[in-house]
């Protein structure tokens, strides 16, 4: 940094940050505040910007909305499934991947394959896996004498098929990060713990698992924030509907559906403020978390 | 020989999971060159008899996914290049200058990374409506030009190259815009070639902004005009996999070309803590 700081310079570092500080006020900072002025309004008129004034109200019709208490409960069932069990297993094909030499590049390009891939596409493509009479899935099960489930006409199934086909699609980029933190991680630890005879758990808890403590925090955070906004896996999974008796209907499809089929913004702003307030609580509690337990070097 | 069990479980372990991850790709192209009749055949078969190819030239004439290609690749185009651009810009300004107010900004810009972009969609879909942008692709590009993680991830790669490079410039009488330009970002490539391609791979498989911003076939991205397509195709299914196909295909091509560059460009921005 050689610069001093004189109004010169700053007036040529803001005609380079000029471009970006006009999208990201316009698109970016702007609609924050506006998102909480309008779950405020009372008869609020797209359109024309009028109201009458400031109001708690639609925060009432949204609590006592039994529609909503479904989204809640359901986006919480999602998030709780898939966070936890996405992040275990791309732990474990991670670790997996940094032990092997041979074949490595041609697994890991496999493995972030779903990654990469439309989630609206490959939902589609699950959809007809899922497919209760000529799904491959159904037909495996069949193999093993289990009965045809119907995935996604049942109330009951509609939210497990969501669930496993987000995981698979999860696990890519997982893998991807904790990859880079597990090449961070110096291989004398372990050579030191094997001349001590360290078992393998042994490695893997006392040596990864604090080590890696910092990349599995990250993780976590990126994955509760994505998930708790699912919407593109419900929406194609469901051809548009939020399930079967709308068993999969989230916030985000909640705010949707308020927002764009019934035009009642007040009450969809709303909703996302309920959204933005749990995802902020979440991502609190884990850096509180991350302070007392996440080991640094 | 306990090692070499050790290496062989490994790899049964990971050829299976591997298996599971392709298995979705591989039944999405079988079943796109089926006919109508052996898509739905029970047992399923493994390989397609005959090659249906015509399933796309079909899938072609029912909707005009010609047009959605078109309008996926100048918005991916556009919106990454600007992108690239306006996180350039602001990275140098935030490596390289020491000015008022910069730590404020920093700290403003930071914080908006934690609200969910969800909460800007109702307010951004009335700016644009107030614009008269709906069903254009000013709507589709302007509001995604800039990032705050695509700024934080090339200004961390600018902070790690030498003062002395801008020294030694500036000695030999190189400005602030050509030094930007001619040597921190071709030193910085792999961290922009990362930015780019992640911010490629999102706008490409965006879903829920463009489904709200454009009514009018003939604006829609392909996730958006696949999406329709379920429903004109019905049952149909190998037709509905040989859309499908054609909406992932391209994503994958890009990825595989530039993957070596993103681990590197990942590991290089610090994930370390």
């Amino acid at each position: 940094m050689q610069n001093k700081k004189t109004w010169k310079v700053t007036f040529r570092a803001f005609l380079y940050l000029l471009p970006m500080l006009i999208i990201i006020g316009v698109f970016n900072i702007y609609p924050i505040f506006k998102s909480f002025a309008m779950a405020f309004y009372e008869n609020y008129n797209m359109f024309s910007g009028e109201n009458d004034g400031y109001t708690l109200e639609n925060f009432n019709i949204l609590f006592s909305d039994e529609e909503f208490h479904e989204a809640l409960t359901n986006t919480f069932v999602y998030v709780l499934f898939v966070t936890p069990i996405s992040i275990i297993i791309s732990l474990f094909i991670a670790i997996m991947l940094n032990n092997i030499k041979f074949l490595r590049p041609v697994f890991q390009s496999i493995y972030f394959l779903p990654f990469v891939t439309s989630t609206v596409a490959i939902s589609i493509v699950w959809r007809w896996l899922y497919h209760s009479n000529y799904g491959l899935i159904n037909y495996f099960l069949g193999l093993f004498g289990i009965e045809s489930i119907n995935w996604l006409t049942s109330p009951d199934w509609a939210m497990p098929a969501a669930i496993i086909m987000s995981i698979w699609k999860s696990l890519g980029f997982n893998i991807l990060l904790f990859l880079v933190g597990l090449g961070t991680i110096s291989k004398t630890y372990y050579n030191a713990a094997k001349i001590d005879g360290a078992s393998t758990w042994q490695r893997f808890r006392n040596i990864t698992v604090p080590l890696l403590s910092p990349t599995i925090f990250l993780v976590s955070i990126i994955s509760f924030i994505n998930n708790f906004k699912v919407f593109d896996e419900i929406y194609a999974l469901f051809n548009g509907q939020p399930g079967p008796s709308n068993s999969t209907i989230t916030v985000v499809y909640y705010l949707y559906k308020k927002f764009y089929t019934e035009f009642d913004y007040s009450v969809a702003a709303a909703s996302g403020i309920v959204l933005f307030v749990i995802i902020l609580i979440f991502t609190l509690a884990q850096l509180w978390l991350n302070k007392r337990f996440v080991h640094y070097r | 020989m306990k090692y070499l069990t050790g290496k062989t479980a490994t790899y049964i372990l990971l050829a299976i999971g591997a298996v599971t991850m392709i298995i979705p790709f591989y039944w999405m192209i079988a079943t796109s060159l089926k006919t109508a009749g052996q898509a739905v055949a029970m047992p399923p078969a493994w390989i397609p008899d005959p090659f249906q190819f015509g399933n796309y030239l079909e899938a072609f004439e029912v909707t005009p996914f010609g047009q959605y290609l078109f309008n996926s690749v100048i918005v991916t185009g556009l919106s990454t290049f600007g992108e690239a651009i306006t996180a350039i810009l602001a990275a140098f300004a935030f490596a390289r200058l020491n000015f008022y107010g910069k730590d404020v900004i920093f700290a403003v810009l930071l914080a908006t990374m934690m609200v969910p972009g969800e909460l800007f969609i109702i307010p951004n879909f009335v700016t644009l409506a107030n614009l008269e942008w709906i069903n254009t692709y000013m709507a589709l590009i302007v509001p995604w030009l800039a990032s705050v993680f695509s700024v934080f991830i090339v200004k961390q790669q600018f902070q790690s190259v030498s003062d002395d490079y801008y020294y030694a410039a500036k000695v030999d009488g190189c400005s602030d815009f050509m030094f930007l330009w001619r040597i921190l970002v071709p030193m910085s490539m792999s961290a922009i070639i990362t930015m780019v391609v992640l911010k490629a791979v999102g706008s490409w498989n965006a879903f829920l902004w463009p489904l709200l911003v454009t009514n009018d076939t003939s604006m829609r991205t392909l996730p958006v005009g696949l999406q329709a397509f379920t429903t004109e195709a019905g049952t149909r299914f190998e037709l509905l996999m040989a859309a499908s196909t054609f909406v992932i295909i391209p994503m994958v091509i890009f990825y595989l070309i530039f993957q070596k560059y993103i681990i590197r460009g990942i590991t290089n921005t610090g994930t370390k803590g």
